[in-house]
């Protein structure tokens, strides 16, 4: 089944026909940094932190079907360098404040900038005026934080099958949006135990009264680096499934 | 043979809580090692009040984002005054805490404060003293009024951070904060 390879900054990368350069790259134990990707979703494309070159043009990873004899660079001083300017650019529009987050060392955005060394936003701060939505008795919802990755709203709709989330506008007042007629959490039926309430990669939907029940310094990605993590992003047999 | 020109290093804390010097103390017994490679200009811990008035600095640090005009006069002296400008801690970084206040309108804020809080002895006004700095509608993290050459994130960063990013700085190599030493909480 295995026959075919392809080049990841040297080194050689087996796959299957049908997965992605990511998914072929995280099977074999190789990091692609990515915030929109997860492991049991249909790929989604919109962040760009897994751009790579592919014969000297660069594409999303989660979203390109590996094929024989790709010559992928990833980890090149070119290539971070794009990954730093998009994480910055994620920093400076929203408003993330890592002290006072809750989330704070189990949060992606943050650990990928730990990864690649962000040691400034660099842009000018966007400081938006974004809504704090605390009306669901067991979730608050911290807009502040969001990075439009969509991953609740395909886990809302494709697994709870309840469509709670939505995104609304378009450009720079894209943002998410909860499907009720008040527009608040308290007014769906959101529960704690849907999968939407398990995937946010960053601290917009938190569940309540267990913010520090994990200290900070023993948390997710405390003991070793994001990209230490890779065993936890590797396709599941689902995923692969449902890719054409 | 002479011992090499030990560097001049200047700090202030602008709108920030002092953590950060704090965490600088924070290096302990390193402290030592450090005063044989620099010397204090213009910081909390000297009673310079200018900084550079002494000369040219090589390196100032600078705590706490930029929420008043005295902040703004204190961050454009020590552009003006340090070769190289290095912004300290997660205020100066993206305005930290302070900045919370950005969504808000300032004169709600201060009446807030001034005006209807509870507990406020009769007669009780926003502040409006000639003496007093002008507080900005929104407070900003360094970068935005003048160059900086060097973050160091953080609420505060670690004291083993900041004497792995000097050290590293001193040596003149680029500065680097393995996983653990850079944080942004």
């Amino acid at each position: 089944m295995m026959s075919d390879t392809f080049n990841i900054d040297g080194q050689e990368i087996p796959f299957t026909p049908g997965q992605s350069v990511m998914q072929a790259a995280l099977t074999a134990g190789v990091f692609i940094p990515h915030l929109c990707y997860h492991p049991e979703f249909r790929p989604h494309g919109s962040c760009k932190l897994c751009t790579v070159k592919v014969n000297g043009r660069p594409a999303s990873s989660c979203t390109l079907p590996a094929a024989a004899g790709m010559e992928v660079e990833s980890n090149t001083p070119e290539i971070l360098d794009k990954r730093r300017s998009l994480l910055q650019m994620l920093l400076v529009e929203g408003n993330h404040f890592c002290p006072s987050c809750e989330k704070s060392g189990n949060c992606q955005l943050q650990a990928l900038g730990y990864e690649l060394e962000v040691f400034t936003p660099h842009f000018n701060q966007f400081y938006p005026n974004r809504p704090v939505d605390a009306s669901h008795p067991d979730i608050l919802l911290d807009l502040n934080r969001c990075i439009l990755c969509e991953l609740c709203i395909r886990a809302s709709a494709e697994v709870d099958g309840k469509n709670v989330f939505s995104l609304s506008g378009r450009g720079i007042t894209k943002h998410l949006i909860v499907n009720a007629e008040s527009g608040k959490l308290g007014d769906t039926d959101f529960a704690l135990t849907d999968k939407a309430a398990q995937v946010c990669p960053v601290g917009v939907i938190l569940p309540k009264r267990i913010g520090f029940a994990v200290p900070i310094g023993q948390r997710h990605y405390d003991a070793a680096p994001f990209s230490a993590h890779v065993d936890e992003f590797k396709p599941t047999a689902a995923s692969q499934g449902e890719r054409s | 043979m002479n011992a090499p020109r030990k560097l001049k290093v200047a700090t202030a804390s602008l709108a920030g809580c002092f953590g950060c010097h704090m965490s600088f103390l924070d290096i302990d017994e390193r402290l030592l090692d450090l005063l044989e490679l620099i010397e204090f200009d213009r910081t909390p811990l000297t009673d310079i009040k200018h900084v550079g008035a002494n000369g040219p600095v090589d390196i100032g640090i600078i705590e706490g984002g930029v929420c008043n005009a005295e902040n703004v006069h204190v961050l454009r002296d020590f552009r003006a005054n340090c070769k190289i400008l290095i912004s300290l801690g997660a205020c100066s970084v993206n305005g930290g805490l302070p900045a919370q206040r950005n969504h808000l309108d300032l004169r709600d804020i201060l009446k807030a404060v001034y005006s209807t809080d509870t507990g406020l002895a009769s007669g009780t006004q926003v502040p409006n003293d000639a003496e007093l700095p002008l507080t900005l509608n929104m407070v900003h993290p360094l970068h935005e009024v003048v160059k900086i050459d060097y973050f160091i994130p953080g609420c505060p960063p670690s004291g083993d951070a900041i004497w792995k990013f000097l050290t590293d700085l001193l040596a003149g190599q680029t500065p680097h904060l393995g996983h653990g030493l850079i944080h942004y909480d």
